[in-house]
């Protein structure tokens, strides 16, 4: 495998969400907060969810891993940001079937920035730190759900 | 010490991964294994296959020669005095898990202390947590210094009377740090407590007499010394060990079972409970053999230069953080500035290169070091100085790419 390789995993947009993440930090008011760790590896997030009336009104994270986690959770949470629950698991089941190198029909949801993490799936060390974000997702909104 | 004819006793790594040739410096996490080990497992599993200290018949009796043979070959590979003082375990924590459960549960009590270090591996802290929780002790960590070493002035202070059990590892998976763990026994015993050695890092790699060290417990793994997995030793005392309760009950550690209570087998019989792992024990036997014929003195200085080079070679990366002491064991743990030890270990793999990255089984070390993971290099008998060469190469390039991505 040449670097050429790697940049199918490391792409601009990628390392980009890595600098300068969206939704960095804690939302005010009323939330729910999921703390989720990658016990083998040891990144971690915490996400913040505001939903109301089945839509997911905000979304933040903080957390501390690597390039592809940290990035992975900066586009969880501008893609989910706005959309219904609903819309939001969709979208999650959506992405690990991406990661699973499924071909993905994108039906009505438009994807935007997560199409750049495709490329983990042919890193399969490196899967569990792009489904970190989405799975303390679904467990807010399971949580949420439950409540 | 001919590393041409080491090498080729391990096949594996005359391989390419990824386009390059291989260099493996993982072998903290496992060793390779010889083609010594191999062939005796395959010569065990085709030829004598058979459950031991059982049958009467010619398979069986095979069988039982070779694994009780295997633990006179480890008795011998750590000086035990006796045969009865090896049992053969899963691995390191079993054999921890053993000590804590069969003699810490049963020992202590409110009042009394454990003491341990904030860098050992998780299989050294959570046994101890889960002793003190259910005995009402208490768990109290010995201060490190800023380099990552133990103060024997620090342990003096730390171990009280109240004091039952010490337990440390000889050698640090993270920092290199190599322990003194035979002073450290010798405070613990003024103390009337018991000392624990956490051996993983440490018996693949270094002569280890158990007697010199005069620890009471010795615990170590197969798979990070050319053995197989699944199998691992826990040394202790005779008198320590006759006194504790079996740790596992059931098939081959009795003696007489009746209906509502039974007696156990002699030692070492008697914490081997169910069919033991035979083929693991012959396998490790193999592994004790072929190290002997290198020679542990040898494997030792051969790491100790491999992890001289690589400190003084890391140097040259700008940016790179090595942690732990200048004096070590063959392993360097390190950060590249800016660069998440995952993106390292992917960037590395690319190049050939298997590195580890992580927390290491240390997180309370990782909270010491203020950092949430890092990445290792370990080295082993059948490293080079051209593998430190490739890694630094590959460190270069690593901080090159991410220089050009951000």
């Amino acid at each position: 495998m040449s670097f050429n390789n790697l940049d199918t995993l490391y792409r601009q947009v990628i390392m980009d969400h890595y600098k300068n993440p969206r939704n960095r930090g804690n939302i005010d008011g009323e939330h729910l907060a999921i703390d989720m760790n990658n016990p083998t590896c040891g990144d971690r997030i915490q996400l913040q969810l505001q939903v109301e009336e089945g839509k997911v009104k905000d979304a933040k994270f903080d957390g501390e891993g690597c390039s592809i986690s940290m990035s992975s959770a900066s586009m969880m949470t501008q893609a989910v940001k706005g959309r219904s629950v609903e819309e939001a698991l969709t979208m999650s089941k959506i992405f690990s079937d991406m990661m699973q190198g499924k071909e993905v029909e994108e039906k009505d949801i438009d994807l935007g920035d997560i199409e750049a993490l495709q490329g983990v799936s042919k890193f399969p060390a490196r899967i569990k730190c792009a489904t970190l974000a989405w799975k303390a997702m679904e467990k807010g909104v399971d949580e949420q759900g439950q409540a | 010490m001919d590393i041409k004819t080491v090498r080729q006793s391990f096949p594996i790594l005359d391989q390419e991964v990824n386009g390059h040739p291989l260099v493996y410096l993982d072998s903290s996490a496992t060793s390779q294994k010889p083609v010594q080990v191999i062939e005796k497992l395959e010569e065990y599993y085709r030829n004598y296959n058979s459950n031991v200290h059982r049958g009467v018949h010619t398979l069986g009796t095979k069988a039982t020669d070779e694994y009780e043979g295997a633990r006179e070959k480890v008795r011998r590979f750590i000086n035990a005095s006796s045969t009865q003082e090896v049992i053969f375990t899963r691995g390191t924590t079993t054999a921890i898990n053993t000590v804590a459960s069969s003699y810490g549960r049963e020992k202590l009590g409110e009042g009394d202390e454990i003491v341990i270090t904030p860098m050992e591996h998780h299989s050294n802290i959570i046994p101890w947590q889960q002793a003190a929780k259910a005995t009402g002790a208490t768990l109290k960590y010995l201060p490190l210094q800023e380099n990552g070493t133990i103060d024997l002035k620090d342990v003096e202070e730390t171990v009280t009377e109240n004091t039952r059990i010490v337990a440390v590892m000889q050698v640090s998976n993270v920092l290199g740090t190599i322990n003194p763990v035979k002073e450290i026994a010798e405070i613990a015993h003024r103390h009337n407590a018991v000392m624990l050695v956490d051996g993983a890092q440490s018996a693949p790699h270094i002569n280890v007499d158990v007697q010199d060290l005069d620890c009471d417990f010795y615990a170590f793994s197969g798979h990070k010394m050319c053995g197989p997995t699944g199998i691992g030793v826990l040394y202790g005392k005779r008198e320590l060990l006759n006194d504790m309760e079996p740790f596992e009950f059931g098939g081959e550690m009795i003696d007489f079972v009746n209906l509502y209570d039974s007696t156990w087998k002699e030692l070492p019989w008697k914490f081997e409970g169910g069919t033991p792992i035979i083929g693991g024990a012959i396998g490790l036997g193999a592994a004790i053999d072929f190290l002997n014929d290198v020679g542990l003195e040898q494997i030792e200085a051969h790491e100790h230069k491999l992890a001289a080079y690589a400190q003084e070679r890391m140097k040259e990366v700008p940016g790179l953080t090595i942690y732990g002491p200048e004096e070590r064991a063959g392993l360097v743990t390190f950060n590249l500035e800016d660069v998440h030890p995952h993106d390292v270990a992917t960037v590395l793999d690319a190049e050939g290169i298997a590195v580890r990255a992580g927390h290491h089984c240390a997180q309370p070390l990782m909270r010491w070091l203020d950092v949430s993971a890092t990445a290792r290099a370990s080295f082993y008998l059948y490293n080079t100085e051209q593998d430190i060469d490739r890694l630094v190469d590959g460190l270069q390039k690593t901080k090159e790419y991410f220089g050009d991505v951000f």
